[in-house]
């Protein structure tokens, strides 16, 4: 086993779980004020929890995307122009979530609102199904050939690991959510999603142990396992918690569980990063996927130094917006009117 | 239906869309850090109005830039897997860069920012823009730095048919690179000043439609202020007019840059890709002259029709070589060279499908190559000379109140858009038909190139590329619709949109003064 490439499949690994990890929760945010929130002042209070941290959170994606190019230019190649439609409709559901955030309090009808809150919602819903299906589908398998290319037409991913993977993360997302609204915001929000938690989270992470046990049926092994057992102790530690109202604790657990059972995944797929369907000589492994060993040591020196900086301020952020919001600290909206004399 | 047509079109599509959004934020982000710098210095009243101002825009154009980046980031992938299998071992590594040292701190630190105010101490909240700034100008760099590898590689050696990477320093200070980042800049600098002079003319004009500015004898504005309308005290005034003259001044700088450096990379390009630039001439002879203006059937795939009308002696030369008197090869003698080292055929490979074998054109698109550079030119020249003509009509401190004149100004905004997307169509569709274009100076690697024709995904049908390329143009259609429709309506309400204390005096919000206790909890500013 080759040192950096075995290296890199860690860090691309870590990227995707820093990325479900931060990210989780805003799709989570975002699912919960189209279907939980009841007022207006709910739904600004959700959109704000999250105000100063989702653009960074989603340079994760970012990173991993580019990351994985860097290094692994076949995987690249081959997961995303295999996942052709998926991955176009989780990049138009990025789109709307994006422009739904910074526009739809710019507005002044309750219509225009509406609107947006719905492309937040569908777009976070979307976007988690199709970040699901792809992480999934890659470690269970697609139909690629000998060249890495897609045989059987645009829909031959279609499977029911990619739905599995997509319902994992989506409801992963609604509790991490929900968790996080209950830590980071005051009142009926804060009460209602710890009542979200405690009531569903059983259920909602039903399909992430599903894909967790897939995986490790087919190529587990002990340490994998090991990891498995770690993050059910973490659920369910973050569960009881929730139940005796600590909101940190609870959030740790859930955090912990996420870390813990993708990492079970990427460990049991190691060394390869596609298992192609149609047969395994097809494989796309760590070795035969990678870039030469220089361009991954300029990325290994480059990450090594970049990515402590990125952990550092945006901790930093975190520790600025620490503080609970309440409806009571958002400012009144105002509208926005022509400086003119009326005529 | 054919994928790599449909691709190419997307790809096309895309890119110069997300180029619309970019310069405004590489240029606008800089200025409006100015802004602030200049109120945390003074303290003057006015320098946080136009932070707050420009600001407002500039978040709701940078979204849309982030919006339509993250399809930029995914599509190597989806449609151009070849491609990205060919590049990966060199093309990926500035994208990465890009996130972790670039676009990881923009977005953080402008979410501190924006939220930041009236939380964070002045100095901290004014370092977070800056910061946020120096990535928008980082990730511009490292992209650049991919772009024209794709132009000029270097820094690889080849191995089993593919570049891999021997030298990242090389591929980081590719003098390509360097000269399209700083022309690059230079250009979207010019966007930012546009845009400022634009709206800083249709702010002062409307003040003085209203009746509160008017003139004196000598022609000297007298400032007035309307308390019934939000935001237009005497402060107001200076706003606007300190806006215009900044904008009309960074207007000038920035195409006195882009002319500087666009030279340098006119010259760098006539050794790099020859052809290109003779295309952009229309030089289909070897020659000294530069074309003002050529007829003839341009689309032509040999050189034989075109004809020049107004041609300047020896300019061609001077551009290529900073002499009058180099005779620089046409088209008629670079094709044949071209031939010889590249193949007059595609490859008989299955990755060009129906293609393989065909003759290949190394002819770009005259037209577009041709007009695509005067354009550029053209509309940059246009928007310097606005912003000359607008410091002298200003010069004694308002607009003039004819409404054509405004609207002159409004439309000048477009100007230098223009010829930033003028020059990107004619940068990439001049290295057609390769997608990396051979490196033909001393040093440049034999065999790294790859035609477009080769690109595309093998596995991707016509139709799922059809589907997606409608989509992407529907929905950015849409998104670009409601971007204008609040630009427009923050324009219109002028100070008092992006602070809503002007428009209710009385109710003080100020942030940088939390006395009363009961707003002291309140954020400054939420979603
Ligand atoms: C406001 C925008 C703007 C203006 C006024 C100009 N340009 Fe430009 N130009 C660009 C914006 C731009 C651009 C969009 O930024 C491009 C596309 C790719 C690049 O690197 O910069 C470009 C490309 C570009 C190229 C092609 C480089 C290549 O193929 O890699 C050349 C030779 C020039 N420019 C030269 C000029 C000259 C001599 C100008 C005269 C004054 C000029 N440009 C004005
Ligand atoms: C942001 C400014 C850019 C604009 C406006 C732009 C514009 C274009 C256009 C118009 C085409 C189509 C050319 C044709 O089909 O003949 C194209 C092709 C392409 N460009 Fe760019 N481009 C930009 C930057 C980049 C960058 C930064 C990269 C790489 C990092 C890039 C990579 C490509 C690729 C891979 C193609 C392939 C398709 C083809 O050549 O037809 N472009 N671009
Ligand atoms: C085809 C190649 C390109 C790719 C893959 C790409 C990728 C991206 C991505 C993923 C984002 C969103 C980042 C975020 O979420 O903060 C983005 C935004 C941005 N990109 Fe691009 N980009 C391309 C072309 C360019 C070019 C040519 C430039 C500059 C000259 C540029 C400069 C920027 C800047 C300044 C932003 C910040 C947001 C904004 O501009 O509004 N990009 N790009």
């Amino acid at each position: 086993m080759e040192f950096l490439p075995t290296l890199w499949f860690v860090a691309i690994a870590a990227l995707w779980i820093g990325y479900l990890l931060l990210e989780g929760f805003d799709l989570g945010v975002g699912m919960h004020m189209l279907v939980s929130a009841r007022t207006e002042k709910q739904r600004r209070l959700m959109l704000n929890s999250i105000g100063p941290v989702w653009d960074g959170n989603e340079v994760w994606l970012i990173t991993a995307g580019a990351a994985t190019f860097a290094a692994f230019p076949l995987w690249y190649a081959s997961l995303f122009s295999t996942l052709y439609i998926p991955l176009t409709l989780t990049l138009l559901a990025l789109i709307f979530r994006a422009v739904a955030i910074e526009y739809r309090g710019k507005g002044d009808s309750d219509r225009w609102r509406a609107w947006w809150d719905r492309a937040l919602g569908i777009g976070s819903f979307v976007t988690a199904f199709g970040v699901g299906a792809m992480l999934t589908l890659t470690t269970t398998g697609l139909p690629i050939d000998a060249n890495g290319d897609r045989v059987g037409g645009p829909f031959a991913w279609l499977n029911g690991y990619a739905i599995l993977g997509g319902l994992a993360v989506i409801g992963f997302c609604l509790v991490h959510g929900a968790v996080f609204l209950s830590l980071k915001t005051l009142g009926p929000v804060r009460d209602r999603s710890r009542a979200f938690v405690v009531r569903w989270a059983p259920v909602a992470l039903l399909p992430i142990v599903g894909w967790v046990l897939a995986v490790q049926l087919a190529s587990g092994t002990v340490i994998t396992w090991g990891l498995v057992v770690l993050a059910v102790a973490a659920v369910v530690y973050g569960w009881v918690a929730a139940r005796a109202g600590r909101e940190g604790r609870a959030f740790a657990g859930i955090a912990a569980f996420l870390v813990l059972g993708a990492a079970s995944i990427f460990a049991a797929a190691f060394p390869v990063v596609i298992p192609s369907t149609i047969d395994s000589a097809f494989d796309l492994t760590v070795t035969n996927a990678s870039s030469g060993e220089y361009t991954l040591g300029v990325m290994s020196v480059v990450t090594a130094i970049g990515l402590p900086l990125v952990l550092l301020y945006q901790g930093y952020t975190y520790w600025v917006f620490r503080r609970r919001l309440a409806e009571t600290h958002l400012p009144d909206a105002h509208t926005v009117l022509p400086a003119v004399a009326s005529r | 239906m054919d994928p790599l047509e449909i691709a190419r079109w997307q790809f096309g599509i895309t890119t110069v869309y997300h180029f619309v959004m970019v310069p405004l934020t590489l240029g606008l982000g800089p200025l409006v850090a100015i802004m602030q710098t200049m109120w945390v210095r003074t303290a003057n009243e006015k320098y946080l109005r136009m932070t707050k101002f420009w600001g407002k825009l500039y978040l709701i154009n940078f979204i849309i830039g982030v919006a339509t980046g993250l399809v930029q980031e995914f599509q190597f992938g989806m449609a151009w897997s070849e491609y990205s299998r060919f590049v990966g071992d060199v093309f990926g590594a500035p994208l990465a860069m890009e996130g972790l040292l670039a676009f990881f701190f923009e977005s953080t630190f402008l979410g501190l920012w924006i939220f930041g105010w009236g939380r964070l101490p002045k100095k901290v909240h004014l370092a977070a823009l800056w910061i946020a700034v120096a990535g928008s100008i980082a990730s511009a760099f490292f992209i650049i730095v991919a772009n024209s590898w794709m132009q000029h590689p270097v820094g690889v050696e080849l191995i089993d048919g593919r570049p891999v990477m021997t030298d990242i320093w090389a591929v980081l200070t590719n003098n390509t690179a360097l000269t399209a980042y700083s022309h690059t800049i230079m250009g979207a600098l010019a966007v930012g000043a546009g845009f400022l002079v634009g709206i800083s003319w249709y702010q002062l004009w409307q003040r003085r439609r209203d009746g509160i500015d008017t003139v004196d004898a000598r022609g000297r504005v007298v400032v007035g202020e309307r308390l019934d309308i939000p935001g237009r005290d005497r402060v107001d005034h200076s706003v606007w007019i300190r806006s215009l003259r900044i904008g009309a001044v960074v207007a000038i700088i920035g195409f006195g840059g882009v002319a500087l450096t666009g030279d340098l990379q006119a010259k760098l390009m006539f050794e790099q890709q020859p052809l290109k630039m003779a295309a952009a001439e229309a030089a289909c002879q070897d020659g000294t002259s530069f074309s003002v203006l050529s007829i003839g059937n341009l689309g032509a795939q040999n050189c034989n029709e075109v004809a020049g009308i107004i041609e300047i002696p020896g300019i061609l030369s001077f551009l290529a070589h900073g002499d009058f008197t180099t005779e620089i090869k046409g088209v008629n003698t670079l094709i044949p060279e071209y031939q010889a080292l590249y193949g007059t055929n595609l490859p008989d490979n299955p990755l060009y499908g129906e293609r393989a074998g065909q003759e290949i054109n190394y002819l770009p698109i005259m037209e577009v190559t041709y007009w695509g550079f005067r354009l550029m030119i053209g509309f940059g020249m246009l928007a310097a000379g606005f912003a000359v003509l607008t410091l002298w009509l200003t010069r004694k401190g308002t607009v003039p109140r004819s409404k054509l004149m405004m609207w002159t100004a409004l439309t000048s905004i477009m100007a230098p858009f223009a010829a930033n997307i003028a020059g990107w169509v004619f940068t990439e569709m001049g290295r057609q038909p390769f997608v990396v274009a051979p490196n033909p100076t001393p040093g440049g690697v034999d065999g790294v190139f790859m035609f477009t024709a080769a690109a595309v995904s093998p596995g991707v049908t016509g139709e799922e590329i059809v589907f997606s390329l409608a989509a992407f143009a529907v929905v950015y259609a849409v998104i670009l619709v409601f971007e204008l429709k609040l630009l427009v309506k923050y324009v219109r309400g002028g100070v008092a949109s992006a602070m809503p204390e002007l428009a209710h005096p009385g109710h003080d919000d100020d942030p940088d003064k939390p006395d009363d206790p009961d707003k002291r909890d309140v954020l400054a500013f939420a979603y």
